[in-house]
């Protein structure tokens, strides 16, 4: 089971929060505000899971995954997408690109826990 | 062949008017009394050949027993009917409808041009949500703040043991999201209240509404002539128009028609047309020194002028729409393939003329002249921007054989009856299909 969370994700309050209900739970957690690089972090942290917004500066978080996804020594990674817009347009095309998760703000803590650990799980 | 209008109404209308007697009117037109009296109540439809003989009795032309100012309100109950759903109006007994119940006719006509604007209303209003880069913005403030607010609060009242430091931290943080959340509450309520004055744009196609302000003028605005009490004599009118992008529209219109008024003059212009007799268009624009779309604007909009003129820009999209009596020019839909218009569209500086004739019980004919300006304002590098425009004048009645082999050209599809066409792009709506 992996143990390795990024969180990739540019309002700074929400990261926060996030870390630290996960940090709480067992989980090593880093975090990244976006930006043009976001690809490379990953590549370098190698992460279990990627919680990734998708409204973030510069790339968005579309274009992040669609990257991601397009290498294959990254495959096992497990991406869940977070959007401040709950439309199902949104939720079509992270699915498309292949997120393995979608939740939309504004979510509670207990569900970003069971989200990741059913990811891990899955 | 389709009837436009009431011709049962102008038959009874004319005899009347010439104190003829029905039984007479039949006996000399060779027809029973009795049906005459059908056709009069608009209960029948009239063939060609009868219609003719009619005319010829009353002594008017049949165009004018056969279309009339219904043709309008007919297009627009056609139309209806199209979108019925479930519903099967009788198409074939319209003329009925507006004989006997001219004013359920008006109602009906009226509310379906009232639900296109709706619809159009409607429609931008579902562009601006799905679309407003503002109203999106908002909302994401919003929802970013709630869900830092949310998550914090959580942590703070479910975690008992959680150290000073981090609950002074999320104290901190909460405050700095109530306060965001604040904001972003204040500048969408901003921005709601903002885009309620502008409901009402959408309530009325603008190109339509300074239409019907111009045909009121009778198309002519007399105010910008040389000597005449100029623009802002005008501006009371254009600031009575409902929407801002009408009144945008009908200052844009008076700005060119005050210019075209500088570069011909009145007096001059009418004293060329005179003179010259053929007022053809390409010839006046060289004695002027101007463009030939200049000398169409100013034939079309001059004091009483026969003509009607349409103008499209590149894409097609008619700008201008003055229309002429039996030419029904679409309000919605495109126009017809076959307008030389299109033919200048595509050939720049290149004159297009034809005599054309436009489908109905007594076909009407017109002399078409169309022609394509191209212009380049932002020099090499940018844009090409076209601008063709179509003069259309009526041509006396003429008979079968001495008319000239005229372009059989229809409104649009939907609402035109030509079996046949090579240029159809649609099924028309139009219950018997004529050639």
């Amino acid at each position: 089971m992996g143990k390795h969370i990024l969180l990739i994700e540019d309002e700074p309050n929400i990261a926060e929060a996030i870390r630290f209900i996960l940090t709480r739970d067992g989980w090593q957690v880093s975090t990244y505000a976006g930006g043009a690089d976001a690809v490379q972090q990953v590549q370098k942290q190698r992460p279990d899971v990627l919680i990734l917004d998708v409204m973030l500066p510069g790339l968005s978080g579309f274009e992040i995954l669609g990257q991601l996804r397009a290498m294959p020594e990254l495959a096992k990674l497990r991406v869940l997408m977070l959007t401040a817009k709950g439309q199902g347009r949104d939720r079509e095309t992270a699915e498309q690109m292949g997120a393995d998760m979608f939740m939309t703000k504004p979510f509670s803590n207990a569900e970003i826990l069971a989200s990741v650990r059913a990811l891990v799980a899955s | 062949m389709p009837m436009t209008g009431l011709t049962g109404s102008r038959v009874r209308e004319r005899r009347l008017a010439a104190s003829i007697g029905q039984a007479d009117l039949a006996r000399a037109a060779g027809i029973s009394p009795s049906y005459l009296n059908l056709i009069e109540h608009n209960r029948r439809r009239i063939g060609e050949a009868v219609l003719a003989r009619l005319a010829g009795v009353l002594g008017v032309d049949p165009g004018l027993l056969a279309e009339g100012a219904e043709a309008s309100i007919t297009q627009d109950l056609r139309a209806a009917a199209e979108m019925a759903a479930g519903a099967k109006p009788e198409l074939e007994r319209i003329d009925e409808l507006l004989g006997r119940f001219p004013g359920w006719a008006d109602l009906l006509a009226g509310q379906f041009r009232r639900i296109g604007h709706l619809e159009r209303m409607v429609g931008a209003l579902n562009d601006r949500i799905s679309h407003d880069p503002h109203l999106s913005q908002a909302l994401h403030e919003v929802l970013s703040a709630v869900s830092s607010v949310r998550s914090t609060s959580a942590i703070l009242a479910e975690t008992e043991d959680i150290e000073p430091e981090w609950r002074a931290r999320f104290h901190g943080n909460l405050h700095a999201d109530s306060e965001r959340l604040a904001l972003g509450a204040e500048a969408l309520v901003a921005y709601l209240d903002g885009s309620e004055q502008e409901t009402d744009m959408g309530s009325a196609a603008p190109q339509e509404e300074m239409e019907d302000w111009l045909a009121g003028r009778g198309w002519h605005l007399e105010e910008l002539e040389v000597g005449g009490k100029g623009k802002a004599a005008l501006d009371a009118e254009v600031a009575v128009l409902a929407s801002g992008a009408a009144r945008t529209l009908a200052l844009d219109w008076i700005a060119q028609a005050a210019e075209d008024a500088q570069r011909l003059p009145l007096a001059a212009f009418e004293a060329a047309l005179e003179g010259d007799g053929s007022g053809d268009p390409l010839r006046l624009a060289q004695q002027f020194g101007t463009d030939v779309l200049t000398v169409f604007r100013r034939l079309a909009f001059r004091k009483d002028a026969p003509e009607g003129l349409v103008v499209c820009d590149g894409s097609g999209a008619l700008l201008v729409r003055k229309p002429v009596e039996g030419f029904i020019l679409p309000r919605h839909s495109a126009a017809c393939a076959l307008w030389p218009l299109y033919s200048a569209l595509a050939r720049p500086s290149q004159p297009v003329s034809a005599v054309a004739e436009m489908p109905g019980l007594a076909p009407r004919r017109y002399q078409l002249r169309a022609y394509c300006v191209v212009q380049h304002p932002l020099g090499f590098a940018g844009p090409e921007l076209r601008d063709a425009a179509m003069l259309i004048a009526p041509l006396p009645p003429m008979s079968a054989s001495e008319a000239p082999m005229a372009l059989k050209l229809g409104s649009s599809c939907r609402i035109c009856p030509r079996a046949g066409c090579l240029a159809r792009r649609e099924p028309s709506i139009m219950a018997e299909a004529g050639g």
